[in-house]
């Protein structure tokens, strides 16, 4: 009784305990966000203000349209025609895809390079998991950009000089310091159309067919070879594209004269440092990721896997791989985006990607808002699209919980 | 019973009293050689891996060796010496050009001055990573905010008799390590508003955190530089400059803060809710509550975490080169250029030693890091 008259009085002291709005969370977060906002639009709309005036003081050019203008410089690399008369425009786009070119190469061969080396760490043999743990710990700790310089200036510059060329292959691959001569191969006519219809023809078949197999096994039990038989399907549908449109083809090789090589196909150093600096970096990360991913999965499963009768390999294949895989691929998209960023160290070595197309062009037009908008758009669009993805497969993929 | 337990019986000696010593395992299958048939030639495809194996290691180890000591070329006064030798490094000319590799050109009456920043450094650091040490918070604060006063004081000068020394001056190591501690000191603080912004309640903080946040960790470091050097003049008041160095400093800081956030964020959302709740329901308000009860938990959580993001800021560190600023490893390459000393191994000794300064510090780290969550016991968490 004495406790309920104690606490009873709450309509006599109201006054006393009144909560001020102030202190209402509510609307200190209004207040608070509001200010925020305004911060935020007073902030920007300064530094676009004084960015006019800056701009009005120097007589600068403002908008896109410089992107019209003759580029009148030369790029050591094109994958598109880059004539010399070629626009501002068209130089970015041939630095884009040249960053592109690096960025696949680069992901292709670290993956390789990290799933040999995360599995090799894995290994019962002291000599093969020694190796990969010192590659690991020496090329994480030391810089990427000092890397790839070593790889250029240290090595590929120092190649002998054409006449003196490597020449792993006698008369076809020729190796110095201008860069890797390969010989090119170009199909005329229809044959180029006939082994590209023949690939997608021998893709599909090969779905189809895996697909069929993995039906038939739930249904029957019986297996059916459906890697090889995918790889013969792949293999044997552009041959056979090949030879019924003709086989037309004609090579080029890279003929040496007394200074130079012509003809043939020209990897230039550039390309070759980058992308093996890329690789052997990246390399060690993804081995990182491989590794835990392999150990995430308990060993309890392997164990079962041995129980049931399957061999080293099936449960490799069949039940610790699919498991490890749902923690190795996010990290890895994030390794992915990094070798894309990363690519833009090829400014250091005069690779003529992205940044570096786009650093010559600031200096030259002077138009820095634009050029560095261009490039946030393509390295944030590839960001943004690359999570979203992401996202969508760790949804679809997410393990299935009671 | 007494039978078999009497001493006649026992002498008939059919059933042993005691156990017998369990005899040693098969030579074959304890100690080195049994080690070397598991662990190398346990089956025919692992013996060729094993001999491959070594056959790529004893080249790559031999080919560091002659290059780096049989066949390097020890004395000499310029680089005549080493142009002779083309199979091994160039050791006079780092005996010549490693203090600019430490200072850069930083006038070599005033270098006590960077001495002393660096013994400071030192000083506050050790006690600060050392975990027996009490005082950590004085420690931190110290770090944080007298460190870089004193550090700005001392290396620009300009007061207490002590001539100015512009930051173009400031190179190599020095300026390597004032960017890579002032990007973390301050990126730290930012990064903790940004985590709590991305965790808060409120849908603008939230969204603004979130924007930054993704913006940042989007771009590359370079086009960050490029921002900084190109744009930052651009939004100032005409006539106002900011310094070059200070210009990066800006970039990689704001650049260090949104992926310190998510380190951070990683932190805070280890926390158990009820930790929050018991603090709301003892009365304190949000600032308390994170201050005092949430960021001492997420942030010793997170250490390892910041340890690597200092780790790959220090290597990121060497793209400061692509905007004009001579840090260690733009200035060993500046000086291998020196036509005094130019051959086609001198650059490649010079690479050789930033590696070798690169790798202590960031293997150190990384040791450290590796220390610290063996010690705080996190192991179990993914």
């Amino acid at each position: 009784m004495t406790i309920t008259t104690e606490v009873s009085p709450q309509s006599s002291d109201s006054q006393g305990d009144k909560i001020f709005w102030w202190n209402d969370p509510r609307i200190r977060g209004f207040i608070l966000q509001g200010a925020m906002l305004l911060a935020v639009v007073l902030v920007f709309s300064t530094a676009i203000y004084t960015a006019n005036s800056n701009l009005d003081n120097h007589h600068n050019a403002r908008g896109f349209g410089f992107l019209d203008n003759r580029a009148g410089f030369d790029l050591a690399q094109a994958l598109v025609d880059y004539p010399k008369d070629a626009t501002y425009g068209r130089a970015l786009l041939v630095g884009f895809l040249n960053t592109a070119l690096v960025a696949v190469f680069g992901i292709l061969f670290a993956t390789i390079l990290g799933f040999i080396a995360g599995i090799a760490r894995l290994s019962k043999n002291a000599v093969i998991s020694t190796i990969a743990m010192v590659y690991v710990e020496t090329v994480r700790n030391v810089p990427l950009l000092l890397q790839m310089l070593f790889w250029y200036v240290g090595v590929l510059q120092v190649l002998p000089a054409p006449r003196n060329s490597f020449q792993p292959i006698t008369g076809s691959v020729f190796l110095n310091n201008r860069g890797l001569f390969i010989p090119q191969v170009s199909f005329t006519g229809m044959t180029g159309w006939g082994i590209l219809f023949g690939l997608v023809l021998g893709i599909v078949a090969a779905v189809i067919m895996s697909k069929w197999a993995t039906a038939r096994q739930l249904r029957t039990g019986a297996q059916f070879p459906a890697f090889w038989v995918g790889l013969a399907l792949i293999l044997a549908l552009p041959i056979i594209g090949f030879v019924i449109t003709g086989a037309n083809y004609t090579t080029n090789f890279p003929i040496k004269s007394t200074f130079n090589l012509s003809g043939g196909m020209r990897v230039i150093p550039e390309f070759m440092a980058l992308v093996l600096a890329l690789t052997l970096y990246t390399g060690v990360f993804i081995a990182e990721i491989v590794r835990s991913g392999i150990l995430s999965v308990s060993y309890g499963q392997s164990e079962a896997c041995h129980a049931l009768g399957l061999t080293n390999g099936q449960t490799l294949r069949l039940v610790v791989i699919p498991q490890a895989m749902r923690v190795i691929i996010p990290p890895l998209t994030n390794q992915y985006l990094n070798v894309t960023k990363n690519s833009s160290l090829a400014v250091a070595i005069g690779y003529p990607d992205l940044v570096y197309v786009g650093g010559t062009v600031l200096n030259q037009s002077g138009q820095a808002i634009e050029v560095i908008a261009l490039w946030m758009l393509v390295y944030l669009g590839t960001s943004v699209t690359t999570a979203t993805l992401m996202n969508w497969y760790n949804q679809r993929n997410a393990i299935v919980e009671r | 019973m007494t039978d078999i337990t009497s001493p006649s019986t026992r002498s008939l000696g059919f059933v042993r009293a005691e156990l017998v010593k369990p005899l040693p395992p098969p030579a074959n299958l304890v100690g080195p050689v049994a080690w070397i048939r598991k662990r190398l030639f346990s089956t025919l495809p692992d013996t060729i891996l094993t001999l491959v194996g070594i056959s790529i290691a004893v080249f790559l180890i031999w080919g560091v060796v002659s290059f780096a000591i049989v066949h390097a070329t020890w004395t000499g006064e310029d680089g005549d010496a080493c142009r002779k030798n083309l199979d091994g490094a160039c050791w006079p000319f780092i005996g010549t050009y490693w203090k600019t590799f430490v200072y850069g050109r930083y006038p070599i009456a005033e270098r006590w001055r960077v001495n002393c920043v660096a013994a400071a450094f030192v000083l506050l650091l050790v006690p600060l990573a050392m975990p027996s040490v009490k005082g950590k918070l004085v420690n931190a604060l110290l770090f944080i905010f007298v460190l870089p006063i004193f550090a700005y004081v001392m290396l620009g000068g300009g007061i207490f008799g002590m001539p100015p020394v512009e930051t173009a001056y400031w190179g190599g190591l020095t300026v390597t390590l004032v960017i890579a501690v002032t990007g973390i000191v301050a990126s730290l603080p930012l990064g903790i508003l940004l985590a709590l912004g991305r965790r808060s309640k409120l849908p603008i903080i939230k969204l603004f955190s979130v924007i930054y946040i993704e913006f940042w960790r989007g771009v590359p470091l370079i086009t960050v530089l490029f921002m900084a050097s190109n744009l930052l003049p651009l939004f100032l008041p005409d006539g106002m400059t900011v310094d070059k160095l200070v210009r990066a400093l800006i970039g990689v800081t704001l650049f260090t803060a949104a992926y310190m956030a998510e380190t951070i964020r990683g932190g805070l959302q280890a926390i158990p809710k009820g930790q929050y709740e018991g603090a709301m329901a003892l009365g304190i308000g949000y600032w308390r509550m994170m201050a005092l009860v949430v960021m001492p938990q997420a942030l010793k959580l997170v250490i390892p975490g910041i340890v690597n993001s200092c780790i790959s800021l220090f290597k990121d560190t060497s793209l400061v080169q692509i905007v004009g600023i001579l840090d260690l490893l733009s200035t060993v390459q500046s000086s291998a250029t020196d036509a005094r000393w130019a051959s086609p191994t001198t650059v490649n000794t010079g690479y050789l030693v930033a590696a070798l300064t690169y790798f202590v510090f960031c293997f150190s780290m990384s040791r450290y890091s590796q220390f610290v969550e063996r010690r705080l016991n996190t192991g179990h968490k993914r």
